[in-house]
């Protein structure tokens, strides 16, 4: 036997809507503690992947395994209680709550308290001093009362992150979390990632490679719906088919 | 102790406070069953608030589980008057409220595993369904007559019988106090809290560990509750429960109610069942085109206040707590009279019609205001015509005023908001 099994680990899987095949068996292991960036050009199926993942879509066929456990065609949030959080590419909160109440609707499980309506929510010290945490984590302790809809779209990037990782998750899957951003805000969100991850298992689909080399101890390049080539950010730069495929001649 | 608990302590004791006063205030005894209708319909719209306003349920069918409620508990206090057992009438509330939540969770468990349209659609077939068994199971349901009760059974405790109004006000009154304490409670739990984040994102829900369905299905199977008690309420206080109580009229009747008084505040449906059982009450004696009114009105406040009247009032908050409120006062007693202008036009102008088309029986002489008009004759409706059509250019004119008004508020808010 080997020591600890990886933190997720993907077996053959395979994606089909219709008869349109989108990801057409990828083998992945993440190591705990690895920071892993899935690149490649779009309709490479790398949101697809995240959301199979994720439990969102069901496989086609194959297997996922979440810290050796086969957890193959579980519902989101059995996923998410697992310890498997993720964040989207297309800014996925509660536009209608508060700042602090986004962040503190994604640690009450966490913390145990479930469905329940028998504890007044602010007299729970554990899940106030989570969130607060949290918050001024994510560096918008002075927006906490803001409702979340009308935040800047980089903070609302913020409190994406935020919640993803409110729940305390060993793996957390980030979906191009720096889209859309500036460079002073791309650095900020590196700089984010770089802390909230600390400790734990991070995936992340980037288009910026800036962002990419800068983060990841890992980089897999997907082209359609297979891992082309697998390795260090030294290996895959000097990679061939790579260079071919997707970096082209430009980042030699 | 926070002042904002202290505040929040303050404004309850204030409402038990007029909750205790009311009936000593106006002894009326219309009064008295205005005020014991608007007890049970705020219970009643408070309920129907937890799956509209803060779980994001569209409901077509809410007065089943208040329906259902009602005849049970008629049904018990039957049984009761008979001998069959005893429990105090003080707990009937209790009994309609278990069987709200029996019939919310077993019809609950088929609604809420769809959200949006489709949940809408499936409550609007369950109302449906339970109205069409109330015509086919007459033994429960009473047929076309409805379950008539008794509310005074056994003996007076404390000479208390709910023989008299003024008890069953108190009753009512009671069980209305605990009911929106238990239903603002329950917003500030876990299970309230998701169910805001299931209205606002159902989906982002699943991803941080919640089943967005569970969350529906509690909030829905306690909304139920609440609705049974207000049912039962409504059993003691008439004596009679109909099949009208289940129907799709009575669910639309809530949802008005609600909507009305606005989703977004907790208040809001107290507002609105307030509000609408005084006009149904009130306005329906003065005038036989009240239906109308009602309904100009709710097309009106959907359109141009979709936050009900709880968020009209909501606004004026941060200027209230930065004392700019007077600024906004002489722009809306501008507007406020051009509107009273073109409402009078209005008014005059339907009540005409309906003396005129109601036939010769009432003469061609109509009193309205106190003022008499003979709608035979051109002058009165030229008058009323012109009465709506300045008060309506009026009252355009003079939302500029009020428009400009705000935009100071506002400019002067920010700026304050920017030193802070």
């Amino acid at each position: 036997m080997s020591a600890a099994p990886p933190a997720l680990e993907l077996r053959a899987v395979h994606k089909s809507f219709g008869r349109t095949a989108i990801i057409n068996g990828v083998d992945l292991a993440i190591a705990k503690g690895e920071r892993h960036a899935i690149i490649g050009p779009n309709g490479a199926g790398k949101s697809t992947l995240f959301n199979l993942i994720s439990g969102r879509f069901p496989l086609t066929s194959g297997q996922i395994l979440l810290q050796g456990d086969d957890v193959t065609g579980r519902e989101p949030q059995e996923m998410n209680r697992r310890g498997l959080s993720r964040s989207f590419q297309i800014t996925n909160i509660f536009p209608r709550l508060s700042v602090y109440e986004n962040v503190r609707c994604a640690v009450l499980w966490s913390l145990g308290y479930r469905y329940s309506f028998w504890h007044r929510v602010g007299a729970l010290d554990s899940v106030r001093a989570r969130a607060d945490q949290i918050v001024e984590q994510i560096g918008l302790a002075r927006r906490r009362e803001r409702l979340a809809g009308v935040l800047s779209y980089a903070e609302q990037r913020a409190l994406e992150i935020g919640i993803t990782i409110a729940g305390g998750a060993d793996v957390i899957l980030l979906d191009e979390p720096t889209a859309g951003m500036s460079h002073s805000e791309t650095a900020d969100a590196v700089e984010l990632i770089r802390n909230v991850t600390e400790g734990r298992t991070l995936v992340m689909v980037e288009h910026d490679m800036g962002v990419v080399f800068g983060l990841a101890d890992d980089i897999s390049v997907l082209v359609y719906g297979r891992v082309l080539a697998s390795g260090t950010p030294e290996e895959i730069r000097a990679n061939k088919a790579v260079q071919e495929a997707y970096l082209g001649t430009e980042s030699s | 102790m926070s002042p904002q608990l202290l505040g929040r302590l303050g404004l309850w004791a204030a409402t038990a406070a007029a909750m205790i006063v009311l009936p000593l205030a106006f002894e009326q005894g219309f009064a008295l069953s205005l005020l014991s209708q608007i007890g049970i319909a705020v219970i009643f719209a408070l309920s129907y608030n937890m799956l509209l306003g803060q779980t994001g349920m569209l409901s077509f069918g809410h007065a089943v589980y208040y329906g259902l409620g009602a005849f049970v508990s008629a049904h018990v206090l039957n049984a009761i008057g008979e001998g069959g057992f005893s429990l105090p009438v003080t707990l009937l509330p209790l009994v309609g409220g278990l069987a709200g939540l029996a019939f919310g969770i077993a019809f609950g468990y088929v609604t809420t595993r769809r959200s949006g349209t489709p949940f809408a659609m499936i409550s609007l077939g369950i109302a449906e369904m339970v109205a069409a068994c109330a015509l086919m199971f007459p033994g429960f349901f009473g047929g076309e007559g409805g379950i008539a009760t008794n509310r005074v059974v056994g003996e007076p405790w404390l000479g208390i019988s709910y023989g008299p109004q003024i008890q069953v006000y108190y009753l009512i009154a009671g069980w209305c106090f605990l009911c929106m304490i238990a239903m603002f409670a329950l917003t500030q739990t876990p299970l309230g809290r998701m169910a805001n984040a299931v209205r606002d994102n159902p989906e982002r829900v699943r991803f941080v560990g919640y089943n967005p369905v569970r969350v529906r299905y509690l909030m829905f199977c306690l909304a139920s509750f609440f609705a049974g008690i207000a049912g039962a309420l409504g059993t003691i206080n008439y004596e009679i429960v109909t099949a009208e109580n289940v129907g799709v009229v009575a669910s639309g009747s809530v949802l008005i109610m609600t909507f009305i008084g606005g989703v977004g505040h907790y208040f809001g449906p107290i507002i609105g069942a307030g509000l609408v059982s005084f006009l149904q009450s009130a306005l329906s004696t003065y005038t036989k085109a009240w239906l109308l009114y009602f309904g100009v009105f709710f097309i009106v406040m959907i359109m141009f206040a979709p936050g009900g009247i709880s968020s009209l009032i909501a606004v004026h908050g941060p200027p209230l707590r930065h004392r700019l409120l007077l600024r906004l006062v002489p722009s809306y007693a501008l507007s406020g009279a051009a509107l009273a202008l073109l409402l009078a036009g209005c008014i005059a102008l339907v009540e005409m019609t309906y003396h005129v088309e109601s036939g010769a029986e009432f003469g061609s002489e109509l009193a309205l205001f106190g003022i008499p008009l003979e709608v035979a004759t051109a002058q009165p409706w030229i008058a009323a015509a012109a009465a709506t059509g300045i008060g309506l250019a009026l009252f355009l004119a003079t939302l500029r005023f009020v428009r400009r008004a705000w935009a100071e508020v506002n400019a002067t808010l920010q700026a304050k908001e920017a030193e802070a």
